[in-house]
């Protein structure tokens, strides 16, 4: 999923400060499911806008809804039910993809970002979120063991590990696994161990990102 | 400054059912602070952060919750979450600039123990020297 975090509060009530009636979006997709920015999150964030705004003497009208997701134009869509309400903008508690789909989709709707985007992660533990994929665009993990040299290498290294692993910790931090020392103890687990011997080529960076926004188009299911 | 404060009290039904013996009465003599708003919920472990932030908003100068002892809650975990979303008021509070001590957590046994007005009576005293709430 994609993992969020709130922005702190005092970057959120700058954001809204001349505002008189905003209209808080919770996106029920990823961010509902790392407790960033789904419909309880957004009853949280609403109260302490009004609880932000009165405190600095000014008074604000905050009404709190939701859609299934803000990644997708259909259910952008439904933000016009709320257009005849009068809202002087949007506070997405969405990842920076439905902030961008809003502002995409949506030209007369003013729309701010309540959360920090972060990473592609998982919940390996209640509470606790870690980075597993950067989303490269182009895969190497059947050669890896499964484990993302990518995302989870401080360096992000194609032939690691390097002088800074030291009993299988990074040497970034203490608490931070050598993702490479993982990849030898598991290729090696499966008897493949001779893949470790294996020289990575000098990698094209172009798909994930270093050559401009990426795009992907599905001709079989364009209409 | 001097002022009354008002203060919510969100209470497990378990540690406070002593309390509420003959509609309050009895906490009333005890010397249980006039300012406090019992409100007794099934379990703290029910309360959410919205709960306890919409008591500010409804004009609470302080907010505390009283639930089960950690190693002894009815519902097992329920005081124990209640500390969490306490926690996390506070946190949000202190980002907004206001005293986090404005929101408290005590564990307390069942019935009417002395505890249950001292913590009144430290939260009455706290949230006097805070003085009002800025929202």
């Amino acid at each position: 999923m994609i993992v969020a975090e709130r922005k702190p509060m005092g970057e959120i009530i700058e954001m809204v400060q001349d505002c008189k009636k905003i209209l808080v979006l919770a996106c029920r997709g990823c961010v509902t499911v790392c407790s960033a920015g789904g419909e309880r999150e957004a009853e949280i964030l609403s109260s302490l806008i009004r609880l932000g705004m009165k405190k600095a003497g000014k008074s604000i009208e905050v009404a709190t809804a939701s859609l299934v997701r803000q990644c997708d134009r259909e259910y952008i869509d439904e933000i016009d039910q709320f257009k005849d309400d009068g809202y002087d903008a949007i506070v997405s508690t969405a990842c920076g993809v439905g902030v961008n789909f809003i502002s995409n989709l949506r030209k007369d709707t003013m729309v701010y970002p309540a959360l920090n985007t972060t990473f592609f992660g998982g919940s390996a533990k209640q509470g606790e979120w870690t980075e597993q994929c950067a989303g490269c665009g182009d895969c190497v993990l059947h050669l890896t063991g499964g484990l993302c040299p990518v995302a989870r290498c401080a360096k992000s290294l194609m032939n690691g590990p390097c002088g800074g692993s030291v009993d299988g910790t990074c040497e970034i931090h203490s608490d931070v696994e050598c993702v490479w020392q993982s990849i030898h103890d598991r290729l090696g687990s499966f008897d493949k161990s001779a893949q470790m011997e294996v020289i990575a080529p000098i990698r094209d960076w172009s798909s994930s990102g270093h050559g401009g926004p990426r795009k992907v188009v599905r001709e079989d299911l364009t209409v | 400054m001097s002022f009354d404060p008002a203060i919510t009290l969100f209470s497990c039904h378990y540690t406070s059912q002593q309390s509420c013996a003959e509609g309050g009465k009895e906490l009333e003599q005890l010397g249980f602070p006039a300012g406090i708003d019992l409100v007794r919920v099934p379990c703290t472990g029910k309360l959410q952060v919205t709960t306890l932030l919409k008591a500010f908003e409804d004009g609470a100068d302080g907010v505390y919750v009283v639930g089960c002892p950690e190693d002894g809650c009815h519902n097992v975990k329920g005081s124990a979450r209640a500390a969490k979303r306490v926690a996390a008021v506070r946190d949000a509070l202190e980002e907004l600039g206001v005293e986090g001590e404005r929101v408290q957590m005590y564990h307390l046994p069942r019935g009417l123990h002395p505890e249950f007005v001292a913590k009144g009576k430290e939260m009455d005293s706290r949230i006097r020297g805070l003085g009002p709430s800025p929202f």
